[in-house]
C-alpha cells in the first residue's frame, strides 16, 4: 500500500532544480508528480517517481541530500467537493495534514492526491475505514 | 586522593601571600641573572621593587613565544649550564623551537605536579601507569614519568606507536592508568574494540589525556569505550610540561598548581586583565622554577579561570578546558569568539559533521554572523518547519556556547571545503577601512 515520496534538499541557487531534474532524466527516471516547498534560503523538492532506487542513486551521485518519506496517495473524484470529502474524513479523526499536492492523469477519471500526515498509520486507517480509494505503488505505475 | 593537601587545599589569603613572596623573588632573580629580562623590564620601566602586591603583576611586561625563540637555545637560563640536568624542546613545527632547561629542583617540582595529577586520577604507589606519551625532547613522556616515580608508582614507559604491543602489554601487565594524547587514546580504544576487547577485559580505571585540544564528547566516548574516568591535563614546554593543571574527578575544570604557577587571563587585543569567569588568553608565570623561569608568558591558549570551591576539597583555581587559540580569535559585536567553540557546539548535535563555515559580515553598522552547516540524510526532513526548527536548535546551541546570536543555514553536502588541507572555516567580510 505504501508509497514513498522522494524529498530533495535544494539550495536557493541558480540551476539547482535543473541539475536535480537532469540527473533523474539521464537515469531514465520518470517524474509522476512533484511539488516544491521553499523558503528564502532553500527549497524542498518533493517527488513521486517511477523508480525510487535509480533516482536516489542518480541524485546522490550529484551530491544531493535525498530522503524517502511515506505518503498516502488517494484517488478523489475530479469534481467539486472531491478533495473536500477526503479532508473531512481526516478532520473528523483530528488528523493534521502536513502538506499535499495533486495531479490528474488521462488514464483515470479521478484526481490523484498525495498527502503527508504526521502519523502515517493513523491516516491510512482513517481513510481505509471511510472506504477512500488508496493507491499503491503498482496502481501508480498503471497511470 | 589529594597528593599534597597543604599545597592543594591552602586558604586563599595564605596562598596569595606565598605567591607574592615567590613572585618577588622570581622577578628579582631573573632581573639579576637573565640579561633578556633585565632589558625587558628596563625598557618597560619596571623594577622588581615595584612588585608590592599581586595587583602590581600587571606592571610586568609579557613574555611571548617569539621572545623564547630568539633566546634559542639557552639564552633564558637563569643558572649555569652545569646546573641543568635535563633539557626538553618543542618540535619547532611553527618556527624556531623553544628549549626548556631544568635543574634537579625543577625536575622535582615537575614530578610533584604530575604526581598530583596522577593522584587526581586515583593513582598511587599501587598504580601501574601505562605511559604512552612520547619519550624524548617532547615533555609528555618524561613529565608523567617523573610524577609516577615521585609517588612510587610503577611506570611502564611505552612511548607511542606499535599498537599491537601496547594492547598486549596493557592486557598482560594489567595497566591501570593510561597516559597519552586523547587522539592516541581514541586510536587505542578503537583498536581494542576491533580486537574484540570490551572495557571489562582490560584493567584501566583512569586516563590522563592532554597535549592537544579535545572535546567533552570525546571524553564521554573514551570513558565508555575504555571503562575509565578521563582526566584532562594541561601544560606546555615553555612553562614546564604537563602537570601545570589537571582535572580532578569532579571534572569541572583543571586545577592549576598555584604554589608553582601564577595564572592570569587577559584580553588578547587590549592586553588588560580579565575577571574570573571571563574568557581570554591564559598568561602563566613560573613561581619556583630555577633553570628557566618564565615571567607572564602569553600562552595563546583560550580559557577562563574559576575560583569557586571545588567539591573535591582542593582550593586551587581552576581553568576551563582550552577552547581555542588566540590566533583564531574573531571579535564579533565586541565579543571574543573562537571557531573551535562553534565547532564543539555543532558536534554536540547528532547527524552533523565538522563541515561548517562561519561568515561574519557588517551589512550596516552591526556585525552579523551566519554559520553554514552541511545537511545529511539524518538531519534533512521533507517538512520545511522541521528543517527550520533544526536550524534554530543549532543556532541556540551555538549561541549558548559563544554568547551572541547567530543565523544558521543548512547547505548541500560536500559544498563546503573539507577539513583536510587548509579548510576555510571563517570568511570575514567586514571592511574595517
Amino acid at each position: 500500500m505504501s508509497v514513498k515520496q522522494l524529498s530533495v534538499f535544494l539550495e536557493n541557487k541558480e540551476g539547482k532544480l535543473k541539475k536535480a531534474v537532469n540527473a533523474m532524466s539521464q537515469a531514465g527516471v520518470n517524474i509522476r508528480a512533484l511539488s516544491i516547498a521553499d523558503s528564502s534560503k532553500y527549497g524542498i523538492l518533493r517527488l513521486i517517481v517511477s523508480d525510487n532506487e535509480t533516482a536516489i542513486k542518480a541524485l546522490k551521485e550529484e551530491k544531493f541530500t535525498v530522503k524517502e518519506t511515506d505518503v498516502i496517495v488517494v484517488g478523489v473524484k475530479d469534481e467539486p467537493n472531491g478533495l473536500n470529502t477526503m479532508l473531512e474524513i481526516l478532520e473528523k479523526k483530528s488528523i493534521n495534514v502536513e502538506y499535499l499536492y495533486a495531479f490528474v492523469s488521462s488514464k483515470t477519471e479521478e484526481a490523484i492526491v498525495v498527502v503527508k500526515i504526521e502519523n502515517y498509520e493513523d491516516g491510512v486507517k482513517a481513510l481505509e475505514d471511510a472506504n477512500a480509494n488508496l493507491l499503491s505503488k503498482e496502481d501508480l505505475a498503471e497511470l | 586522593m589529594i597528593w599534597n593537601e597543604n599545597a592543594e587545599c591552602m586558604g586563599r589569603e595564605e596562598k596569595e601571600e606565598m605567591q607574592l613572596a615567590l613572585f618577588q623573588q622570581q622577578v628579582k632573580r631573573v632581573y639579576e641573572n637573565v640579561p633578556f629580562y633585565k632589558k625587558k623590564f628596563d625598557d618597560a620601566g619596571f623594577h622588581p621593587d615595584d612588585l608590592k602586591t599581586l595587583e602590581d603583576v600587571n606592571k610586568i611586561p609579557f613574555t611571548t613565544k617569539d621572545d623564547l625563540r630568539q633566546a634559542y637555545p639557552f639564552g633564558l637560563f637563569a643558572v649555569s649550564e652545569d646546573d641543568i640536568v635535563e633539557i626538553h624542546s618543542t618540535s619547532g613545527t611553527t618556527g624556531t623551537p623553544v628549549v626548556s632547561g631544568y635543574t634537579q629542583k625543577d625536575i622535582d617540582i615537575w614530578g610533584e605536579c604530575t604526581a598530583r595529577a596522577i593522584a587526581m586520577a586515583d593513582g598511587g604507589k599501587h598504580s601501574k601507569i601505562h605511559n604512552s606519551y612520547g619519550y624524548g625532547l617532547f615533555t609528555g613522556g618524561f613529565g608523567i614519568d617523573h610524577g609516577a616515580k615521585a609517588m612510587g608508582a610503577t611506570v611502564i614507559p611505552m612511548s607511542s606507536g606499535n599498537t599491537a604491543r601496547q594492547l598486549k602489554i596493557m592486557e598482560d601487565f594489567q595497566s591501570d592508568i593510561l597516559t597519552c594524547t586523547p587522539s592516541y587514546a581514541m586510536y587505542l580504544a578503537e583498536s581494542l574494540e576491533k580486537e574484540g576487547f570490551g572495557p571489562d577485559e582490560i584493567s584501566l580505571h583512569a586516563g590522563i589525556f592532554g597535549a592537544e585540544m579535545w572535546t567533552e564528547e570525546m571524553r564521554q566516548s573514551l570513558e565508555s569505550k575504555l571503562g575509565i574516568t578521563a582526566h584532562n591535563i594541561y601544560g606546555l614546554t615553555e612553562i614546564i610540561g604537563p602537570g601545570v593543571a589537571t582535572e580532578c574527578k569532579e571534572q569541572c575544570g583543571l586545577h592549576i598548581q598555584e604554589d608553582h604557577f601564577f595564572a592570569e587571563i587577559i584580553d588578547p587585543k587590549t592586553l588588560e586583565n580579565l575577571e574570573d569567569g571571563e574568557t581570554g588568553e591564559l598568561v602563566l608565570t613560573t613561581l619556583t622554577r630555577e633553570g628557566m623561569p618564565v615571567i607572564r608568558f602569553r600562552t595563546k591558549d583560550v580559557t577562563a579561570l574559576r575560583r569557586e570551591k571545588c567539591d573535591c576539597g582542593r582550593t586551587t583555581v581552576r581553568m576551563d578546558r582550552i577552547t581555542g587559540r588566540t590566533d583564531d580569535m574573531l571579535k564579533i559585536k565586541g565579543v571574543m569568539v573562537y571557531p573551535s567553540q562553534i565547532e564543539a557546539a555543532i558536534l554536540q548535535i547528532e547527524g552533523l559533521t565538522a563541515n561548517y563555515q562561519i561568515h561574519v559580515s557588517r551589512p550596516k553598522t552591526l556585525d552579523e554572523i551566519e554559520v553554514k552547516v552541511e545537511t545529511s540524510p539524518e538531519v534533512f526532513s521533507d517538512e520545511m518547519k522541521k528543517i527550520e526548527e533544526f536550524e534554530r536548535r543549532i543556532a541556540r546551541k551555538i549561541q549558548s556556547a559563544i554568547g551572541i546570536s547567530v543565523d544558521v543555514t543548512l547547505v548541500e553536502p560536500e559544498s563546503l571545503p573539507r577539513s583536510e588541507g587548509k579548510a576555510i572555516r571563517v570568511i570575514d567580510e567586514r571592511n574595517f577601512d
